[in-house]
């Protein structure tokens, strides 16, 4: 039963790790393009939301309606300034420049917020819990994230497939030579995916923080985390990605049971596994 | 090269392979600059302007090869041309009229039409941006004549209602049939212009390889 | 156009003779460095052994990258490996400097393994997946108690050594690494194989049509670069006494890696050179500034990318067109555009 409890655990925890790697899914299926400071994002979210809090004093979740709106102007931003140069000299390009963002960010809080473990309050949320049967309690945070997760998902495969904008996206990630010359501005649609997907990692980071405690360096972790379940899950599916997210959870916490360092160690031999075995994932939407 | 185009006329332009045909195209249509020289529309000079502001300017192109969206539905590849936000008769129930089969098909992939089917789905999806001039790139490719036929038997319901279409043809026959003007291209340059219906055979052939002048040819 | 045009005969020369001077200089540079126990007090040449390790893997790190075509995240696995090699040596009664370089053999055939699971990976999912490589063997590394565990491992073989000849040694051993690594991969760019992997640099698809076998090719190049970055990772345990795996198996390195690759361009054996001289300038200058240091050099790093994506010796090279380790063509005859030359 305690195996039992210990899975369940894991599919929520899955739904923490399908929150980061949405955002990451979303980027790559559109612009091959993997942001390495991805997660170092979601941790500088977490520390936006804690000093909303410390200064208006508000419920965690507004810091979230700050945080968010933030985020997809700074992922726009981002995209058209430093990503979609990078792309524009070479794919490589982005993986090292993104990658000294990630070093400049981490060491930026470190300097203004100390190396100190920090963590957002969140109330009611950590304490209560809802109780299944005798060994199997869901805690409520956990339910939180896991259908924020769902929530989020569903929305992004809604803007994708029911909107103008959301066609406009799919149609540049397809081809972007012959989505220009129809008058899709590509530099523009794709400000638009990255601007989505920060908002989603503002999401994560503010997850993150509720969930568990967070310092500066606790951003690489995260990417590795959130790569892990798009890779398992299989790369441009967002649904793949819940998928993956919760078979990473699973491994992790059932191999914390096994032993208690040993869960984290679990994901990477499952990631690498099905590296090996499935490297196009398993549901996989498009070749890598 | 100097190069005009009207409206309600259709040009083409024929080569052999690298004469630069479909270079030109897709410099018209944004996709590269120009080392020298300008290109102007009604007047504007759009040479600076970006591929996607030259659809909305009335400018776009069927690609060589089709190039349909793979990740999209038939009628959502038909929907893209609506991203120019242009006015004109071109709508969807218009295209379906155009092309009844697509109205089946339309929640489909298009990964499995026919090379017909699918230069139909990429015409229509030009289509759909309501262009004042449209840039055909080889619709002959890989299809078979008779729905070469076909799809160019539409060019007059275009041209009528005021559309400048510039072709560009392997297919010599076909583009002399259904072109007001046509332009031989060689090495980049025009080598023959003119009324296909007052060109000589003999002088397309000589324009067309690059062959030295056969006794009172036109230049 | 008209008449056929006279056979015409292609010559191809090396582009420019291995330069003597480079060599009788380097030969200089590296008696006098040689002489420097002697001469100066310890600290500095530990400083050069710092360096020096940093330059082994800035090189080892631009064959993959800038000849491979391979961004990895993870050698710092094989820093580990390296490390952990020579603990294991000497405990069992090697000398630790004997040592050295069965720890860089132990690292390159450590990367065999992974090569077969990663090579087939491309841009992102390769870089990532080295570094979950790297997380994880680090991460097994520290249920091993016998390998120190959590608090880490000292180096026990070098107890009887008087500090300064111990020192010395270390720095002999450091220079001798780096010679080896720097002239090494020198000639191995320069050579037929150089040729080749400049080739898949620069098109993969087109290399593959003439017959370069593309992945045997990477791998070499794979293996290389791991036993490069083994005999780092030997040097630093020699030099720090200690070992702990949480900071020796740390993407940290990789990042400084990278940072020396973007400062002084990717591509040629002179970049990683002066991004090392550069880095490390900044890095002593910085050092009491705590991570300000590593802002300003990420900050640095990123705008090279973006602005001068040949980094420093590009411009160099473009301004002057100086090379010191000369490893490219010219080609003779058959001109196409008699406006300029062509070089590799």
């Amino acid at each position: 039963m305690v195996w039992i409890n210990a899975a369940v655990q894991g599919v929520l925890l899955g739904g923490l790790y399908a929150l980061f790697a949405c955002g990451l899914s979303l980027i790559f299926g559109v612009m091959r393009v993997v942001n390495l400071a991805h997660g170092d994002f979601a941790v500088l979210a977490a520390y936006l939301a804690l000093a909303v809090i410390a200064a208006v004093h508000v419920p965690v979740l507004w810091a979230v309606l700050v945080a968010a709106p933030l985020f997809a102007l700074l992922g726009y931003a981002v995209q058209r300034l430093i990503i979609q140069r990078s792309l524009d000299i070479s794919p490589l390009t982005t993986l090292l420049v993104t990658f000294g963002l990630s070093i400049v960010i981490q060491n930026a809080l470190l300097e203004v917020a100390s190396a100190n473990s920090q963590s957002l309050p969140a109330g009611l949320l950590t304490s209560g819990a809802l109780r299944v049967s005798g060994q199997l309690s869901l805690g409520y945070l956990s339910l939180l994230i896991f259908g924020t997760a769902i929530v989020v998902i569903v929305a992004l495969q809604m803007f994708l497939a029911r909107t103008s904008m959301g066609r406009q996206v799919r149609a540049a990630a397809d081809d972007q030579e012959t989505a220009s010359t129809l008058g899709v501005n590509v530099r523009h649609v794709f400000g638009i995916a990255a601007a989505l997907a920060f908002a989603t990692v503002a999401l994560a980071g503010v997850a993150f923080g509720m969930y568990s405690s967070f310092d500066p360096s606790a951003g690489p972790q995260r990417l590795i985390f959130a790569f892990e379940a798009v890779v398992i899950g299989g790369m441009g599916s967002l649904w793949g990605t819940l998928a993956g997210g919760v078979i990473l959870g699973v491994a992790q916490v059932l191999g914390s049971q096994v032993d208690a360092g040993f869960g984290v160690l679990a994901g990477h031999l499952v990631f690498l596994a099905v590296l090996a075995l499935r490297p196009n994932g398993l549901i996989p939407s498009r070749s890598a | 090269m100097n190069l005009a185009t009207e409206a309600g006329e259709a040009v083409a332009m024929i080569g052999a392979n690298g004469a630069g045909k479909s270079t030109l195209l897709r410099t018209l249509a944004g996709l590269h600059r120009p080392a020298a020289g300008t290109i102007h529309l009604d007047g504007r000079d759009i040479t600076a302007m970006p591929p996607h502001e030259r659809a909305a300017a009335g400018i776009v192109l069927v690609p060589e090869g089709r190039r349909l969206f793979p990740s999209l539905t038939l009628e959502e590849n038909l929907l893209v041309g609506t991203t120019p936000r242009r006015r004109g008769a071109w709508n969807l129930a218009r295209i379906y009229e155009l092309f009844p089969w697509m109205a089946a098909r339309r929640a489909m992939t298009t990964v499995f039409l026919s090379g017909g089917e699918q230069q139909a789905v990429a015409i229509g999806r030009a289509l759909m941006t309501n262009p004042r001039v449209l840039l055909l790139d080889e619709l002959s490719l890989g299809l078979a004549p008779t729905v070469v036929q076909r799809l160019y038997d539409m060019l007059p319901q275009l041209l009528g209602a005021g559309m400048a279409v510039l072709l560009v043809e392997q297919d010599v026959t076909q583009a002399l049939r259904v072109s007001g003007r046509v332009h031989c291209l060689l090495e980049g340059r025009i080598t023959l212009s003119g009324r296909p219906a007052e060109l000589k055979p003999a002088d397309v052939e000589a324009a067309y390889f690059g062959l030295a002048h056969r006794g009172g040819g036109s230049g | 156009m008209a008449a056929a045009a006279a056979p015409v005969t292609v010559r191809v020369t090396r582009s420019r003779r291995p330069s003597y001077w480079t060599a009788i200089g380097g030969a200089a540079v590296l008696a006098v460095l040689a002489s420097l126990p002697y001469v100066v007090y310890a600290n500095v040449t530990d400083l050069l052994v710092n360096f020096i390790i940093l330059l082994t893997l800035a090189t080892t790190w631009n064959l993959l990258a800038g000849y491979a075509g391979l961004v990895s995240v993870g050698q710092q696995v094989y820093i580990g490996v390296g490390a952990y090699t020579v603990l294991v040596l000497s405990g069992n009664g090697f000398s630790p400097f004997l040592a050295i370089p069965l720890a860089a053999v132990a690292a390159g055939l450590a990367s065999i393994p992974v090569s077969l699971l990663l090579l087939h990976l491309r841009g992102a999912y390769f870089a990532i997946a080295t570094w979950v490589v790297a997380e994880a063997v680090g991460l097994a590394v520290l249920r091993v108690p016998s390998l120190g565990g959590g608090t880490g491992a000292t180096l026990e073989g070098l107890a009887g050594f008087d500090p300064a000849v111990r020192e010395a040694l270390t720095y002999w051993s450091a220079l001798a690494v780096g010679a080896v690594t720097v002239v090494g991969c020198y000639l191995l760019l320069r050579s037929r194989f150089g040729l080749d992997l400049t080739a898949i640099r620069d098109n993969e698809v087109g290399a593959r049509s003439v017959g370069v076998r593309i992945l045997s090719a990477k791998r070499i190049v794979y293996v290389v670069a791991g036993a490069g970055a083994g005999a780092a990772g030997a040097l630093l345990i020699v030099s720090q006494l200690n070992v702990q795996a949480v900071s020796i198996f740390s993407v940290q390195w990789s990042a400084y890696m990278i940072f020396v690759a973007l400062i002084g361009g990717v591509g040629t054996v002179e970049g990683p050179i002066l991004g090392t001289v550069i880095f490390f300038i900044l890095q002593q200058s910085l050092a009491d500034r705590g991570a300000w240091y590593l802002i300003i050099v990420g900050t640095i790093a990123v705008v090279m990318a973006m602005w001068v994506p040949r980094g420093l010796w590009g411009l160099v090279d473009d301004r002057f067109h100086v090379r010191l380790f000369p490893v490219g063509y010219w080609l003779h005859g058959a001109v196409t555009n008699p406006a300029k030359p062509s070089e590799t």
